[in-house]
This record gives structure tokens, C-alpha cells and sequence, in this order.
């Protein structure tokens, strides 16, 4: 059986009907004409035409949504922090995707394109944004091309535009690519990118929402949090809450990569397990092998030890937060036995020495150092006390970077020289 | 040579409607993109050019393309090979596929076969994790992904381009 066939069919993953990768039960849907046969644009309808923004964000509010770009902020309050004061506003599409480990963002809007359009569109009608952006890593370039037709197609069928549905309602969508900077994920600095400049995180407060792009309330969210608004919208919040856990309702995708027997992305409940994903879905691991660790965040995750407990851990943010670690945007890295942390860590300090902006000191000099440490180490050339001196860098760094980034390229630094000593033992 | 504003009035009106008339410096990095959508690489003309578009300094533009990875000042192949090297490719042989792939074009990952068509760069994760060894090739003014590769599948790639550039007439 090829992959896609294996992915597509529902006994492999348990959410039989897909509520975010809905091209796997409907083929074609990346069509307007298909995703509207299958009930596409009633939430965005049901919106304009019936429901006052006010009422969108409470529904919203109620469903629990949480952000999925990473930090799993609750959507429809971030929604309720623009101030009314001030106009225009703006909606930003996070579809920068630059997380070693993160691919959904990529599926979603190369298969199932309008259904996260039409996301977009309730956001901006809830926050009444004339104007929306969509900001693409650079190498999406192929997937821009696939939104700019389709918004084309959605102008042509009036779903774009001045006075939408008969309302006094108007919207504008436009992508924008970025060119090659894993830190222009991070809000602020994806502003300043769209904004024309080096994409270098902004000193807060103010925040987005209070002055954002071109200094105006801005509304910046994820892809796959846009993806959840239609059914959410269409179906209702207590639908919505029928998934996933109480402090963690609704559907995640999950990203399984690394040493896996099926890797890719599978759409779960929150609270699914580890081992659920794992083993039941990814295959385990090729060889049989053991497994050793879990990265839930991609490169920038703590590192679970794998165990019993572990592996039988719910992945919501609650239960993941107990193993020390985070689940964050869910790309779920797997390692086995046969990964060595001093290799490991080489790959993460690679990258973050290379994404670090530049700001500010401790992160640019700090990925700096201790890539060069965790170099040597890995090619053998080593001194006794380098994983010593290690953390004793990750240990200075900490707490005094301007954005998340510099804190990202320590988590795996520190819980490595903590849960695997032996790795180190020169 | 032809300026841009000659080249693409089209492009570079759909551009700029995209903006706010007030913030048309947020046309920056489309307009490079547009500049180096032929030769792969961005000409002291163009930069003028785009400065003077939207008002803003040459400065401002160079350090713009500076900051960022996709912006080229100099010329490489014809066809850049970016080959993800990052974790999770990694953990599926993408070092070894990196290395039989310049071995076989006998250069070194970050430089140019000698008949100015190919170059291979190793680059951070490209969002196909599950895919990997995977590579984006770019060239003749697009962006293509290549996934689950083999030196196999790769070389029947190279053949292609070779024939590809061969069978043009140079003008
Ligand atoms: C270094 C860094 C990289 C990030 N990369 C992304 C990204 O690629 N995509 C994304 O949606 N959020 C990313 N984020 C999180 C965003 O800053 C922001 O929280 C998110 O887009 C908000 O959307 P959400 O509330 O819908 O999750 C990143 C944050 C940091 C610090
Ligand atoms: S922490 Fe790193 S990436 Fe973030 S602003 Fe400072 S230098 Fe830039
Ligand atoms: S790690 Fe290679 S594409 Fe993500």
C-alpha cells in the first residue's frame, strides 16, 4: 500500500471523518466547486449574514480553541484584545512553518486550501480587518501560487471583495512571502518582515494586537488555528468540545517524523497518547528497535525520556507539561537507540547558531559558542569538561534573550546533559 | 539591459497594490524576488531601481537582502539544489544522499559545477519531514520540491536539466 493510500484510509486514524485534513475523505476539495458541494463557506455565510462579529468571538471563546501555532494561546481572547478604538485592523496568517519537524501547515494549504481561507476570513470578519495577509516562509512559493489562484477564484465568485454577501462587509486577502528566516515565525518579527525590514523581533509591549503591522491592532494566527473556525462556526463550540480534553478541547495535527516506520501527519484528538501515535499509527520504529526520546516541538523541544509513563502521557498542553516538555506546534521527533545526544545536540545548535537574528547578545554569541562545543563533541574532538562547559553556557543564556528563539536553543542543551549523562561521559 | 519597471509593469502593479500607498516599502522583498526571478540573482541596477520605486535608500534594500538566505548578490548555477540537512532528514540518511550528491557532481556542498548549471547548498528544514531526503530545486524562475530521494532519482533529475539547458539555443 502506498503512504497516501495508508494515510488515507479511516481505520488508520481514529477521527474517521477528518475535521482539518478533509481531503482525505473528499477528493478534489482543493476545487471551490467541490468544497463548496460539501458544505464549504456556510460558516463564513452563517457569519456575514446572521451573526454580529461580537458573536463570533464568543463562540470562539466557548469552543477553547487554542492557538496552534506553538503556544496554544486561547483564540478567541487574543481575538478580544483589539482594541476598537483604533482603525484599520489587520489579520496576519502565520504560515511561516519553519520548525525542524512541523509539516501541516504545508498540507493544509497545498490540499485543503479553501477551508483554511475561509478560516481566515471569519477571523478577519470577527476583528472586521479590511485587509488580511497571508506571510509565507520564501520556499513556499509553490503553495503562494496555489493561494493566489484560489483567492482569484474566490473574487471571482463574489466570496472576496466590496460588500460581501449583501453586507456592508468588504475583505481583501494577499500573500506575502518571506525569504529564508526561521525567526520571522515569531510575531514580531514577522511584522517587521512584512513591514519590508530585516526580520528582527520587536521590543514588547506594545503588543500585535494593540500596535502591529503599520502600528495598527493586528491579529496574528496560526494556519491550522484558522482551520479549525469553519466546522467550529458551522457545527458549534459543545460540537467542538465533544474532542479532545477539557482544558484542551478539539482535534491537533499531529507531525510523527524522525525514526518511525510512517512517518506524517495525522489528525488526533487532543489526549491521544504518545504510544497511540507511535506505535498504533507511526508503525514504531524501524527495526524494532527501542525508542529512546521524544521531541513533541521539534527542534526546539525538551526532550522526554522515553518510558512506560511516557509513552502512555495524553498529548494535550496540560499532560505534556508534566513530562517537563511542551507540546507546542506537535511535531512529534522521534529517536532511537542508536541517536547519540552529542549528535543530536550538533544538529539543533547548527540550526539555531544559523537562525539566530542577531539581535541581541546572549542568543547570538550563545548559539554561537555552544555549537562549537557541541561540534567538537560530536566529531570526537572533545575536552573533558566540554559538557560541562556546555551547560554552563545554556545556564548563562537563559532568561536574558529578547525573543523565545535564544530560549529555544537551550531546551534540548539542558534536558540532553540532564536525562542522558552517559552520552556524555567523555 | 532592461529595467523592471520595462520587464514587468504588470507584476510590479499587482504588487504594489498589495500594500497601502503610505507603506509601499513593504514591497521590498516581492520586488527582489521579481529581480532575481531570471538570472537567480539580484543586479546593483535592480536595487537602484527598487530603492528608487519606493523610496528608500539603497541601504536599506542591501541590508534587507543581507538578512535574508533567499537573496542572492552573486551568481550561482543555473539550478540551486537546496538539500535539507536538518533533523529530521537527517535521522533518514539526508547526510548521505548530501554527500553522494556533490561527490557525484564532484563539488563541494556551497559551490557551482564548473559548467555554471548546479549548485548544491545544505539548508534548514523545508516543511517535508516525513518526506526527507528531500530538496527544492530552484531555477528558470520557479520553486520545486523533490521528496524521498535517492541518488538514483536525483540524477535522473540532473540528466533532464542537463538536456533542458542543452537543447536551448543560446542567444
Ligand atoms: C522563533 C519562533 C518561531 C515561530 N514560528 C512559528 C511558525 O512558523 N508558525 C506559527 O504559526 N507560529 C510560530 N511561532 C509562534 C508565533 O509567534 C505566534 O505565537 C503564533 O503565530 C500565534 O498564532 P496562534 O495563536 O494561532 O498559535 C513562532 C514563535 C517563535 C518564538
Ligand atoms: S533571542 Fe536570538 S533570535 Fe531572538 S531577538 Fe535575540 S538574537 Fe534575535
Ligand atoms: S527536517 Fe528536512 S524537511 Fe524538515
Amino acid at each position: 500500500m502506498s503512504d497516501m493510500a495508508m494515510l488515507n484510509s479511516g481505520a488508520e486514524n481514529p477521527v474517521d471523518e477528518m475535521v482539518l485534513l478533509r481531503h482525505r475523505n473528499i477528493p478534489d476539495i482543493d476545487q471551490l466547486s467541490v468544497y463548496l458541494s460539501n458544505g464549504g463557506f456556510a460558516a463564513f455565510e452563517k457569519a456575514v449574514r446572521e451573526w454580529a462579529p461580537a458573536k463570533v468571538t464568543e463562540e470562539v471563546k466557548a469552543s477553547g480553541l487554542r492557538g496552534r501555532g506553538g503556544a496554544g494561546f486561547p483564540t478567541g481572547m487574543k481575538w478580544s484584545f483589539l482594541p476598537d478604538k483604533i482603525w484599520p485592523h489587520y489579520v496576519v496568517a502565520n504560515a511561516d512553518e519553519s520548525e525542524p519537524g512541523t509539516f501541516k501547515d504545508r498540507e493544509i494549504m497545498e490540499k485543503n486550501p479553501y477551508q483554511f481561507l475561509e478560516g481566515l476570513m471569519i477571523a478577519a470578519y470577527a476583528v472586521q480587518a479590511g485587509t488580511a495577509y497571508i506571510y509565507l516562509r520564501g520556499e513556499f512559493w509553490p503553495v503562494a501560487q496555489k493561494l493566489d489562484a484560489c483567492i482569484a477564484e474566490l473574487e471571482r465568485a463574489g466570496l472576496l471583495g466590496s460588500n460581501l454577501l449583501g453586507s456592508s462587509y468588504s475583505l481583501r486577502l494577499y500573500t506575502h512571502l518571506g525569504a529564508g528566516a526561521y525567526v520571522c515565525g515569531e510575531e514580531s518579527a514577522l511584522l517587521e518582515s512584512l513591514e519590508g525590514k530585516m526580520g528582527q523581533p520587536r521590543l514588547r509591549p506594545p503588543f500585535p494586537a494593540v500596535a502591529g503591522l503599520y502600528n495598527k491592532p493586528t491579529l496574528i494566527n496560526n494556519v491550522e488555528t484558522l482551520t479549525n473556525l469553519p466546522p467550529i462556526i458551522k457545527n458549534g463550540a459543545a460540537w467542538y468540545r465533544g474532542f479532545g480534553t477539557e482544558k484542551s478541547p478539539g482535534v491537533k495535527i499531529f507531525s510523527l517524523s524522525g525514526r518511525v516506520k510512517r512517518p506524517g501527519n495525522y489528525e488526533l484528538p487532543l489526549g491521544a497518547t504518545f504510544r497511540h501515535l507511535i506505535y498504533d499509527l507511526g508503525g514504531g520504529i524501524p527495526g524494532g528497535r527501542p525508542i529512546k526520546a521524544i521531541m513533541p516541538a521539534g527542534a526546539s523541544s525538551s526532550l522526554i525520556k522515553a518510558s512506560d509513563v511516557a509513552l502512555d502521557t495524553a498529548m494535550d498542553y496540560e499532560a505534556v507539561a508534566t513530562l517537563g516538555s511542551t507540546l507546542g506546534s506537535a511535531s512529534v521527533i522521534v529517536l532511537d537507540d542508536t541517536v547519540n545526544m552529542k549528535w543530536l545536540l550538533q544538529k539543533t545548535l547548527a540550526f539555531f547558531r544559523h537562525e539566530s537574528c542577531g539581535k541581541c547578545t546572549p542568543c547570538r554569541e550563545g548559539t554561537y559558542w555552544m555549537s562549537l562545543i557541541a561540534d567538537r563533541m560530536a566529531s570526537g574532538k572533545g575536552r573533558s569538561d566540554d559538557a560541562a562547559l556546555l551547560g554552563s553556557v545554556a545556564g548563562q543564556i537563559k532568561g536574558k534573550c529578547l525573543c523565545p528563539l535564544g530560549e529555544f536553543s537551550l531546551t534540548a542543551v539542558q534536558t540532553a546533559l540532564s536525562l542522558f549523562p552517559e552520552d556524555f561521559a567523555a | 539591459m532592461n529595467t523592471l519597471a520595462e520587464k514587468y509593469p504588470q507584476d510590479i502593479k499587482r504588487i504594489l497594490a498589495k500594500y497601502p500607498p503610505e507603506q509601499k516599502r513593504s514591497a521590498i522583498m516581492p520586488l527582489l524576488f521579481l529581480a532575481q526571478r531570471e538570472t537567480g540573482q539580484v543586479s546593483p541596477e535592480a536595487v537602484q531601481e527598487i530603492a528608487s520605486m519606493l523610496a528608500v535608500s539603497t541601504t536599506e534594500i542591501t541590508s534587507v537582502m543581507g538578512f535574508y538566505t533567499l537573496f542572492h548578490d552573486h551568481p550561482g548555477g543555473r539550478y540551486r539544489l537546496q538539500v535539507c540537512h536538518d533533523l529530521s532528514c537527517a535521522l533518514n540518511g539526508a547526510e548521505t544522499f548530501l554527500e553522494q550528491l556533490c561527490r557525484h557532481l564532484g563539488i563541494e556542498e556551497g559551490q557551482t559545477t564548473s559548467d555554471g548549471l548546479f549548485t548544491i547548498e545544505a539548508v534548514p528544514c523545508l516543511a517535508a519531514c516525513d518526506k526527507g531526503p528531500v530538496f527544492q530545486l530552484q531555477g528558470d524562475g520557479e520553486i520545486v520540491y523533490y521528496e524521498k530521494q535517492t541518488l538514483e532519482s536525483a540524477k535522473a533529475l540532473l540528466e533532464t536539466l542537463r538536456q533542458r539547458a542543452a537543447g536551448e539555443v543560446t542567444p
